[in-house]
């Protein structure tokens, strides 16, 4: 029997597809989310838009947090490590949570390495705004990858500029000749052999999420309509007037994506969605989380 | 002759996975999130995915009695892993046993072995975050088992695994369907 090869890794992310990963901060949050039809519960201390409003550093949550929610829901847990923070994926993968996210969204602890992900028998996903980028990230040995996005703003338009990005990248590969790979992958500073698998296969080596201001039924359909294989969606729930029903509206449109009518339906009497901030201001505070990442 | 025309419950999981493992073996997949979708299928599979999303998902699809008429009239069914937990008595009530969810624990203890299913010959299993069969009706023939835990049965039509043939190469499973798919009108 072997534990914690690529494939058992790499193999959760595969039944998630087609699904949403919700943020969520208790125990009686996670419950909701599984409810609603959650393919998974991301554990957080805070979710993004309080993580920007309370700024200072942001860190992995408390274990007592983590296991209160393992404890109330049977899908997935997944909980967040700092960028490079080794040690906290150490103990998160001593709390058994299902999967590390590697995440911008808290304060990085190495601004050079991230974290080498194939010293752990637990998954990790990890954020991307472009194709490089990820397959950085999956040479680490990340299992997952989620294009970045700007999370805790409930706008979309990062989440889409970086899906086009890394699919259009993938597509863009698919065109050279052998002989131009070489120099594709100088340039996205990608190792060789992943950018050669990805020309070949027309595809991310793993499986491809979106997050970082989903806030709607239709933004969760518009990102898998761009190619995300299911969406990651953090305070456009638990930030919304009516939270399950928001919750399962966005399962609903992640499913039937490409049925406008059924989009439509979702999309009814949903409340208020959670307040959306502009990009543009937050490039002037320099408050990017994007950038997060090497 | 037209291949076989064979549905993959596409409510959430890695059906696309399935469905390529359906075309290796000659078979034309067809994704099924309504009803309607299972018009003419000539077989189905159920795939990975989170039991909880599934379940909810098939209730609100009203697909519960539509699935429990395709299963009924004989044509092959395969469920794997969440697939076998929606076949049981708690669920869909098509196959005679009971699952245990997450039986072999969380994502750490996710593993892959090699098995060996009656009739059906040695493969690769991996398995994540799997149930096993609990408890299981004198129809039900076991294939193989972990530990002592059914983790692959039959019974009649319905084929039913704790693992995951179409994350390996390996296609004895699908052809299996394949091969059983057209027998019943």
């Amino acid at each position: 029997m072997e534990t914690g090869t690529f494939r058992v890794k790499a193999g959760l992310a595969e039944m998630l597809k087609g699904g949403v990963i919700m943020d969520v901060v208790t125990a009686e949050q996670a419950k909701i989310a599984e409810d609603a039809g959650a393919a998974a519960v991301m554990a957080l201390e805070r979710v993004p838009a309080d993580i920007r409003a309370a700024g200072g550093v942001a860190r992995m949550a408390d274990p007592t947090k983590i296991a209160d929610i393992q404890g109330s829901v049977t899908i997935p847990v997944m909980a967040k490590a700092r960028i490079g923070h080794f040690v906290e994926a150490q103990v998160l993968e001593a709390l058994e949570v299902d999967y590390i996210d590697e995440s911008e969204v808290l304060t990085p602890a190495d601004e050079a390495h991230h974290i080498d992900k194939w010293a752990f028998k637990v998954p990790f996903v990890c954020g991307a705004t472009n194709l490089g980028e990820a397959l950085r990230r999956i040479a680490e040995g990340a299992a997952m990858i989620r294009s970045k996005g700007e999370a805790g703003t409930g706008n979309v338009v990062e989440a889409v500029r970086h899906i086009r990005l890394i699919t259009g990248e993938i597509r863009r590969l698919g065109s050279l000749s052998p002989m131009e790979l070489p120099t594709a992958a100088k340039e996205l500073q990608a190792p060789p052999e992943l950018v050669r698998d990805v020309a070949e296969s027309g595809r991310l080596p793993v499986v491809l999420f979106c997050a970082g201001g989903i806030a709607t039924p239709a933004d969760a359909a518009l990102m898998m309509q761009l190619g995300a294989e299911g969406n990651f969606v953090g305070s456009g729930i638990f930030k919304s007037s009516d939270p399950a029903r928001r919750a399962r509206a966005i399962v609903e449109a992640t499913t039937h994506y490409d049925d406008p009518e059924r989009v439509a339906a979702a999309s009814r009497e949903l409340g208020e969605a959670m307040p959306g901030i502009e990009i543009g201001t937050l490039q002037a505070d320099g408050g990017l989380l994007q950038n997060r990442g090497w | 002759m037209s291949p076989p025309v064979v549905g993959v419950l596409a409510i959430q999981g890695d059906f696309e996975a399935h469905a390529r493992a359906l075309r290796d073996v000659g078979g034309e997949p067809r994704i099924v999130r309504t009803p309607e979708d299972l018009d003419g299928l000539d077989g189905l599979v159920i795939p990975g995915g989170e039991s909880s999303t599934m379940t909810l998902g098939i209730e609100r699809e009203g697909l519960a009695e539509p699935l429990r008429e395709l299963a009924r009239s004989g044509r092959p069914v395969l469920g794997t892993c969440a697939g076998l937990i929606m076949l049981d008595r708690e669920h869909l009530g098509l196959l005679d046993v009971t699952a245990r969810r997450n039986a072999f624990g969380r994502q750490l203890h996710s593993f892959e072995t090699d098995l060996d299913l009656d009739g059906l010959g040695p493969l690769r299993a991996v398995f994540i975050r799997a149930p096993w069969v609990e408890e299981a009706g004198g129809d039900v023939e076991v294939l193989a088992d972990v530990d002592g835990h059914p983790v692959a049965v039959r019974q009649g039509n319905i084929l039913a695994v704790a693992f995951h043939p179409e994350l390996t190469d390996n296609r004895t499973l699908h052809q299996w369907l394949l091969a059983h798919a057209g027998v019943a009108s």
